[in-house]
């Protein structure tokens, strides 16, 4: 072929030490580029400027979070359960039996507000490859999404084109949606929230690591061709030197493809049950430049990459497009030489494009070359570990303690509380998201136990994969997030999102393993932002360890703002739970007639951040909830110790809207009534505060006593309240609304919003 | 005597198909898998063709699959008389191939729509069905974007008179098919193809709040160990 003039060698690098190169475009500070020439000992070529500006992003490098997310590690409770923590792609934990699960948490934010469909579709992309290249069958997907209100015109824009790209994606690719949020605040306008959350089950010794060991074994890369996708910067390169104005008006959001995704899925699993897979990464974010660098940084430590023979859809593209490409749906393995025959035979027969680009090497360098010329030769630790790290300044924000200051408590209070539950459960956050979720495959697969409305997902494990019959477990999946409550105080918010992520996979019977995040904030540059993020990873932290639940791996997004304003900081936590007798998960709501409706747990005026506050009054001030984490580990051992006792026959947590919505909602899940009397002396507050570490439970009257029992060994407050039966709910001397009402009211909101 | 074999075809982005197994194993028959590539029917004595995205439903829903080399048998086979079921995905190929009549459509809410449904039974005279009876209410769950039934007029007439309309949809019309159509039969009766998914309400732990699916594997396994 022709000499590339055009193409930045690492020998023209070293002769042209003064050429001008657009760092700043690429969003590198002056002193992380010298810091790169520092490293290398002269200017870094164009590629290599691709590679070490994408890595040391804050999105690949997490370099204003870092020196708080280290809590995770330092105050981790002791558990038995984790087998991979934080730093590979997800974490996996023991669930017993010989098996393992692993789960993880990721935004896809930005994208899914600049292209809806494609934005939220590849997000659910995205986290499944994550699942898959830690040796695991995605067996589950969920979805915690926010939006701006839901009667702004934006809000109509966005959340039909979200739902709609996981809908796509998610059903294409045969995984159950089994639960996740929705929720409508106007302080996501113009930076909704698409949090995906992933679950897979792999055999407890088959975990995969993102590795490439052995000098001489061979990488590959397969999946997708390699387009001009997703490539947000290196338009920018490539146009510095070519001055072709076609090139920078290239998307830069990708576009997903869920069939080549499923076929990858199927391919995977038969390479991993061949044994023919020594490490393995899935391409993400950084593409290329992220799995070569990754991936050598933690093997052997070198490896030579023939960027030319990577199998491209756009024959135009220029190397430093190639690295920052972010293509959808590709993986890259090291595999021994011996296999390699079978590994391309696996590929072929799933009709999955496999290429081998390079080889591992104990060099200690990464090294690319194209046609022949050398042009990345890097030390791969230094972009993939060794990235900057900020201690960004942080303060409360101005108006902090004015906030805390305005309590919810000179608020007018209703005087019909019939029409304030009706008011309620049909406000967007707390009415029926089925217009959501019907889009949502949930039952593919035939393991979904429970899925949404219920508080969380169930899924039976015995068979989800091959060899697992003989084992009776199952596993349990929640997220939950309270952007209001964070907002009154973020060290609280966290941790009452975990609480009710805890909670809510507590009341299927599931005992609570472990934890996944994903931390929506503004922007990092602001110091007031920085303190919501500071406290809020201080308070999950510190949540986690009191709840022996470690956090395994998330995620961080932030720039979640417009202009100077950010969203609520919003941290959404997962929560991963494991039940021994699958069979004994305990349903959400009433399932039966004539049985005791119990509420557990201490009721006060808690209104600070609640959804009457903010449905009644538009109002957002005072404190949230008062956090009592060993409340919440005792109310979670009387619920998992009476399902497994097979003492309860409904239960459901207590949350937004407190007592009068759990009713509501624990009636509608069967269209089963109730009589109950309150026990405190104010209705109000007895139907509507959203005291933390409470749960409506039923169970029959004959096994009340026992029941009672177990609550007072643990010390949790157990309330009689009434009984389950008829067609209406009745709060006797309240309310007294039929179900038909309730159901009307619920169900129709969503529907009339958006069509 | 060995268990009746019911093969469970495999396209590239099928995804029932485990789902469909289970079913069948779960009645006393014997899933054999059969792969689309493979031009074998492996001497099954019935085939289910699950639901999904065969061949990410590019072009037209199903219209890659009916050439597939595995339908290059199954196809005649089909024709001889060998009991074929099609969910879903496996209704719109069968209606590709013309094995059936008329037409799977979007949905007229444009939507997909995952929902437990209503469904009325209306011909029992179908080894698929044999253990309904006619005019049972029953319900399984739907999940699908393009169901929408459609036939012209005169085929519409002709499947109605003939009988060939195994399943109604009641409660309310999910995707807006043709007389509330969710599932036909051939003339013959062999060939039976449905939107709704039976293989996901057999169990009481998982799936849909109903086992009314039980009652097509039942009927066919029955059926074949009596013939």
């Amino acid at each position: 072929m022709n000499p590339d003039v055009n193409l930045d060698t690492v020998k023209r690098a070293a002769d042209t030490p003064d050429e001008r190169q657009p760092y700043a475009e690429l969003g590198m500070k002056r002193d992380e580029y010298d810091r790169v020439k520092e490293i290398l000992g002269r200017r870094p070529t164009s590629s290599e400027l691709a590679i070490y500006s994408v890595m040391w992003s804050e999105h690949c490098s997490y370099k204003s979070s870092k020196v708080h997310l280290r809590q995770f590690g330092t105050k981790a409770p002791q558990s038995d359960a984790l087998l991979v923590g934080m730093g590979e792609n997800a974490g996996v934990v023991d669930i017993g039996d010989g098996w393992a699960a692993t789960f993880k948490i990721e935004s896809h934010n930005h994208p899914s507000y600049v292209e809806p469909h494609q934005g939220a579709a590849t997000g659910v992309g995205g986290i499944v490859r994550d699942i898959m290249s830690m040796g695991a069958r995605p067996i589950a997907v969920m979805d915690a999404l926010r939006f701006g209100g839901a009667d702004q015109a934006d809000t109509r824009r966005v959340l039909p084109g979200v739902v709609e790209g996981i809908s796509h994606y998610g059903n294409c690719l045969g995984l159950p949606n089994i639960g996740g949020e929705v929720v409508f605040d106007p302080c996501y306008i113009g930076n909704p929230l698409v949090n995906a959350l992933c679950v897979g089950l792999l055999r407890k010794d088959q975990i995969k690591l993102a590795i490439a060991p052995g000098a001489g074994n061979k990488v590959v890369l397969f999946g997708a061709l390699t387009g001009p996708d997703g490539i947000g910067g290196a338009s920018v390169l490539a146009s510095a030197t070519f001055e072709d104005e076609s090139q920078a008006k290239r998307p830069s959001v990708q576009v997903g493809d869920p069939f080549m995704e499923k076929l990858l899925i199927e391919c995977c699993l038969e390479l991993y049950q061949a044994d023919v897979v020594v490490g393995i990464q899935d391409l993400g974010a950084a593409g290329v430049s992220c799995a070569t660098t990754e991936l050598a940084a933690k093997g052997t430590g070198g490896m030579d990459v023939r960027l030319d023979l990577v199998p491209l859809r756009d024959p135009s593209l220029r190397p430093e497009e190639i690295l920052m490409s972010e293509s959808q749906e590709r993986m890259m393995a090291v595999v021994a030489p011996d296999d390699i025959d079978a590994f391309m035979a696996i590929c072929a027969k799933w009709d999955i494009p496999a290429t081998v680009i390079g080889e591992v090497t104990d060099s200690g360098r990464l090294v690319m070359t194209w046609h022949g010329e050398t042009i990345v030769d890097i030390p791969p630790g230094t972009a993939a570990d060794e990235g900057p790290v900020y201690e960004r300044p942080f303060h409360e924000p101005a108006g902090q303690a004015a906030l805390n200051a305005s309590s919810p408590a000179d608020l007018p209070r209703p005087e019909d509380l019939r029409a304030a539950l009706l008011q309620l459960l049909g406000s967007p956050n707390l009415a029926s998201k089925e217009w959501v979720t019907s889009q949502y495959d949930r039952y593919v697969r035939g393991n979904t136990v429970l899925a949404q409305p219920a508080d969380a997902g169930v899924l039976r494990i015995s068979e989800a994969m091959p060899g697992a019959e003989e084992t009776t477990r199952g596993i349990a999946l929640a997220t939950d997030g309270n952007g209001r409550y964070a907002r009154l105080d973020p060290y609280a918010g966290a941790q009452l999102a975990l609480a009710e992520a805890y909670r809510n996979v507590a009341v299927t019977g599931a005992v609570p393993l472990a934890v996944t995040n994903c931390l929506n904030f503004g922007s990092p540059e602001d110091p007031e932002v920085m303190w919501q993020f500071s406290e809020a990873v201080r308070g999950l932290a510190d949540a986690c360890k009191t709840l022996g639940v470690p956090v395994t791996g998330g995620n961080v997004s932030f720039y979640n703002q417009t202009g100077s304003t950010p969203i609520h900081p919003t941290p959404v936590v997962g929560v991963l739970g494991v039940i021994e007798d699958v069979a004994k998960r305990v349903r959400s709501g009433f399932t039966g007639t004539g049985e005791k409706v119990v509420l557990l747990g201490e009721t006060s005026a808690e209104f600070g951040g609640s959804e009457w506050a903010h449905v009644a009054h538009g109002h957002l001030g005072g404190l949230p909830p008062e956090v009592d984490l060993e409340a919440e580990r005792a109310l979670g051992r009387v619920l998992t110790e009476a399902a497994a006792q097979g003492l309860l026959t409904g239960s459901h947590d207590l949350s937004d809207g407190g007592l009068a919505i759990a009713l509501a909602e624990a009636c509608l899940a069967q269209g089963i009534g109730c009589t109950v009397s309150l026990t405190g002396d104010d209705a109000f507050v007895d139907l509507f505060s959203e005291s933390a570490s409470r749960a409506l439970v039923t169970v029959r009257p004959e096994s009340f006593e026992a029941f009672a029992e177990l609550c007072a060994a643990h010390e949790v407050p157990c309330y009689g309240l009434g009984t389950t039966g008829g067609a209406s709910l009745v709060v006797e001397g309240v309310l007294d609304i039929p179900v038909a009402e309730l159901r009307e009211t619920h169900t129709g909101t969503l529907p009339a919003i958006f069509g | 005597m060995s268990a009746a074999r019911v093969g469970v075809v495999t396209f590239p982005g099928t995804l029932d198909d485990q789902d469909a197994a289970r079913a069948v194993r779960h009645a006393g028959g014997e899933a054999v898998p059969l792969w689309h590539a493979d031009p074998d029917l492996k001497g099954v004595d019935a085939v289910f063709l699950p639901g999904g995205f065969s061949y990410g439903d590019y072009l037209r829903c199903g219209a890659i699959s009916r050439f597939a080399p595995l339908m290059e048998e199954l196809i005649p086979a089909a024709r001889a008389g060998l009991p074929v079921l099609g969910t879903c995905n496996g209704f719109q190929i069968l209606c590709e191939a013309h094995l059936l009549p008329g037409a799977l459509m979007r949905n007229a809410g444009l939507h997909y729509v995952c929902r437990d449904q209503g469904i009325r039974v209306e011909n029992t005279a179908t080894p698929w069905t044999s253990d309904f009876t006619e005019g049972q209410e029953i319900v399984l769950p739907v999940k699908h974007g393009e169901g929408r039934y459609v036939a012209d007029p005169a085929t519409l007439a002709a499947i109605e008179a003939g009988g060939q309309v195994v399943f109604r949809y009641t409660g309310g019309n999910p995707n807006g098919s043709l007389n509330d159509i969710a599932g036909i039969r051939n003339e013959a009766g062999n060939i039976v193809g449905l939107m709704p998914h039976p293989e996901h309400a057999v169990e009481d732990l998982t799936g849909a709040p109903s086992t009314d699916g039980r009652a097509f594997f039942t009927s066919i396994l029955k059926k074949l160990v009596n013939t």
